[in-house]
């Protein structure tokens, strides 16, 4: 099988020839569009909460919140990253079943799953996912509700210094908020493929 | 019915249709600048900005196609050129067969309708099944998306329901959160048995090779999750020259096609995934796809190739909101479309030469673009284009009579008073078709001819003395 790849450079260097000069490329501040006036004197932590409940996200501070909220909503099977469970599994009491390996052939049975953030943008309320610091991305997709743990010093204030902060991982994702539709009738509905409910917990 | 083929698909649209695209596309343009108006303080300066940014790259393709393509083959990723649709096609079905492949989830890429490939995968045995609910939709229904960011902007939810129930997703049931619960469960299987999971490309970074994708319900993730290679389908005029424009350009997309600050799912993929991950593609394709770009990229409307596909030019034209998506027989529909469209025929033009007709040269589009493409412009010189290349142009009335007309000053004078008799006479009677279309659907206005030439008679006389 034959590939185009001389043939469309050549094409592509053909359509620019005739060009008298090319398009510069505009020097512009990266900052242009952060929302200054939202991140001027705040904790970052607090914005990031006000921000994700913006989103329909729910920042959390302590585990046992975490826990609560699981127990009230009836979520009691699930997945949590095998790092992370010995520092947890003492607030999870009777009544919890959690697994520290995702078995994909089971995925209806996972009611939440935990997994450690890379980080998190307060600006836009979003979680970042790294693949090397995400133990199973199933884990942290496929649950109705999916807990990130976001350490207080990995949130940055804005999409611009996240950008910056990709670093060499092949595989981020910035989760804004659980995953959702409009496309019936325009109406909001939310928990289509990924969570219906995205949670950061906020640990020190 | 005469008239232009829009005009007569325009009229065969039931008024729910109508009524539903034209209310949601007004709330969603609102919201859109609303959000942009409320969040910065100029936020033309930003589209002028990122316009520019596009602009640069795609007229340096030369330099950042190769750059991409060395930093994809650095991090693990395979990549292929494809001319035209039939050899994309064909480098998806080669990578598959090599795999022993023949089961694929699709999350939404335009470029893979524009190829047709899910019929081309068919023909050659492999189910290759859309995952965004909308195209889910569409697919099941043998349909075809009417919106770029709404493919099923066109249906109803007692559609969709009985469509569920044809297809033994369950009784019927309308409720749109049940219809979405439905689809999980179905869907969240086919991902687990799938070989592939194929994505699009909203943007790639020459700098990094890193591909930028959007999504709302988490489609692409999930098909890149579960799967074990991956196939990304990018058209050349995807990319950008650094990760910091990505910056700019994400926060524009997202407010821009939903008005939401970031789209839901933001996925920054540069390789195969992790060796410490479990899950995720161990093999990572991306397939450069030109199809007609670089005709294009030739031509004098390459600034069409900016596009970041928001949809924000759809929700405000005044033509779309009146006719729909299918209206434009094409992939893509509305302004950005009735450019692109013909353009991607390449020798083909003059079958599509009539969507440039489409637009009354508001300029909406152009002013909410995030990429500041200059869309009735373009129109313009498409139009133009049909008028050398000798495109017939059925339901355009003759301007012949009118350019006489109006070159000899005697004669349009005496016009301006006949046409006084438009007042008294029934317009049926007046043999015009152009005037007859027109008045089909619409009165025509009290004939007002002269006023003007009166008004500025009066003002060339000297002003009175000041008192
Ligand atoms: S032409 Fe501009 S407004 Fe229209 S879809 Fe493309 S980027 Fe959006």
């Amino acid at each position: 099988m034959t590939d185009d790849r001389e043939s469309i450079l050549s094409r592509v260097r053909g359509a620019l020839a005739p060009l008298h000069e090319r398009a510069p490329l505009p020097a512009y501040d990266s900052e242009i569009a952060v929302l200054r006036s939202l991140l001027a004197g705040r904790d970052l932590a607090e914005l990031l909460a006000e921000r994700m409940r913006r989103v329909n996200g729910l920042a959390l501070t302590s585990p046992a919140a975490v826990v609560a909220h699981l127990r009230a909503g009836g979520h009691r099977h699930g997945y949590c990253d095998p790092a992370l469970w010995p520092e947890l599994a003492p607030h999870f009491a009777d009544g919890f079943t959690v697994e520290t390996r995702f078995d994909r052939t089971r995925v209806d049975e996972y009611a939440f799953g935990i997994t450690r953030a890379a980080g998190a943008i307060a600006e836009s309320g979003t979680i970042i996912l790294k693949d090397r610091t995400t133990s199973s991305r199933l884990g942290a997709l496929a649950p109705w509700v999916h807990i990130a743990v976001v350490s207080r010093a990995d949130i940055f204030g804005d999409v611009t210094q996240a950008v910056a902060a990709l670093g060499e991982d092949r595989n981020v994702v910035w989760c804004t908020g659980p995953s959702k539709t409009a496309d019936v009738e325009g109406i909001l509905i939310e928990g289509v493929h990924g969570p219906g409910e995205q949670i950061a917990l906020i640990v020190p | 019915m005469k008239g232009q083929a829009i005009d007569r698909f325009a009229a065969t649209l039931p008024a729910e249709t109508r009524a539903s695209v034209y209310q949601s596309t007004k709330a969603t343009h609102e919201k859109r600048t609303r959000l942009l108006f409320d969040q910065f303080a100029d936020p033309d300066r930003l589209r002028a900005l990122a316009g520019e940014i596009k602009q640069h790259a795609i007229e340096n393709l030369d330099t950042y196609l190769p750059q991409a393509e060395a930093r994809l083959r650095a991090n693990g990723a395979q990549v292929h050129w494809a001319g035209t649709a039939e050899a994309a096609c064909a480098h998806v079905l080669r990578i598959m067969r090599d795999r022993g492949a023949t089961k694929m989830v699709k999350a939404k890429t335009m470029v893979s309708e524009e190829i047709e490939l899910a019929d081309y995968l068919g023909r050659h045995g492999i189910e290759a099944l859309e995952t965004d609910l909308g195209e889910f939709i569409i697919q099941i229904d043998h349909d075809h998306p009417s919106h770029i960011v709404r493919p099923i902007i066109h249906k109803n939810r007692r559609e969709i329901a009985t469509s569920f129930e044809r297809e033994g997703l369950g009784a019927y049931n309308d409720d749109p959160a049940t219809i979405t619960r439905r689809a999980r469960h179905h869907l969240r299987h086919k991902y687990l048995a799938a070989d592939v999971g194929l994505t699009g490309a909203n943007f790639l970074s020459a700098e990094s090779g890193r591909i930028a994708l959007v999504t709302n319900e988490g489609n692409s993730r999930f098909s890149v999750a579960a799967t074990r290679c991956h196939i990304v389908l990018v058209g050349i005029e995807k990319i950008v020259p650094r990760d910091r424009d990505l910056g700019l350009l994400l926060n524009l997309l997202g407010r821009s096609a939903t008005a939401q600050d970031l789209t839901v799912y933001t996925e920054f993929i540069s390789g195969p995934r992790d060796p410490a991950q479990p899950d995720g593609p161990e093999e990572m394709h991306v397939i450069f796809v030109d199809n007609g770009r670089t005709e294009v990229l030739a031509g004098e409307c390459r600034e069409i190739l900016r596009c970041i596909r928001c949809g924000a030019c759809l929700n405000v034209c005044p033509i779309y909101r009146q006719a729909s998506g299918h209206a434009y027989r094409s992939v893509y529909p509305g302004p950005v479309g009735a450019v692109l469209s013909p353009l991607l025929l390449k020798e083909n033009f003059p079958q599509k030469a009539d969507l440039p007709k489409a637009s009354s040269l508001c300029g909406a589009c152009h002013e909410v673009c995030p990429v500041n493409i200059p869309i009735p412009d373009l129109l313009l010189r498409l139009r133009a284009r049909a008028k050398e290349e000798n495109v017939p142009s059925p339901g355009t009335p003759p301007m012949g009579p009118w350019a006489l007309l109006a070159s000899q000053p005697t004669a349009w004078r005496a016009a301006l008073v006949a046409g006084r008799a438009l007042n008294v006479l029934p317009t049926r009677l007046i043999p015009v078709p152009a005037l007859q279309a027109w008045t089909a659907s619409r009165e025509l206005p009290g004939w007002r001819g002269g006023e003007f030439r009166r008004w500025l008679k009066a003002r060339r006389r000297p002003a009175p003395p000041a008192r």
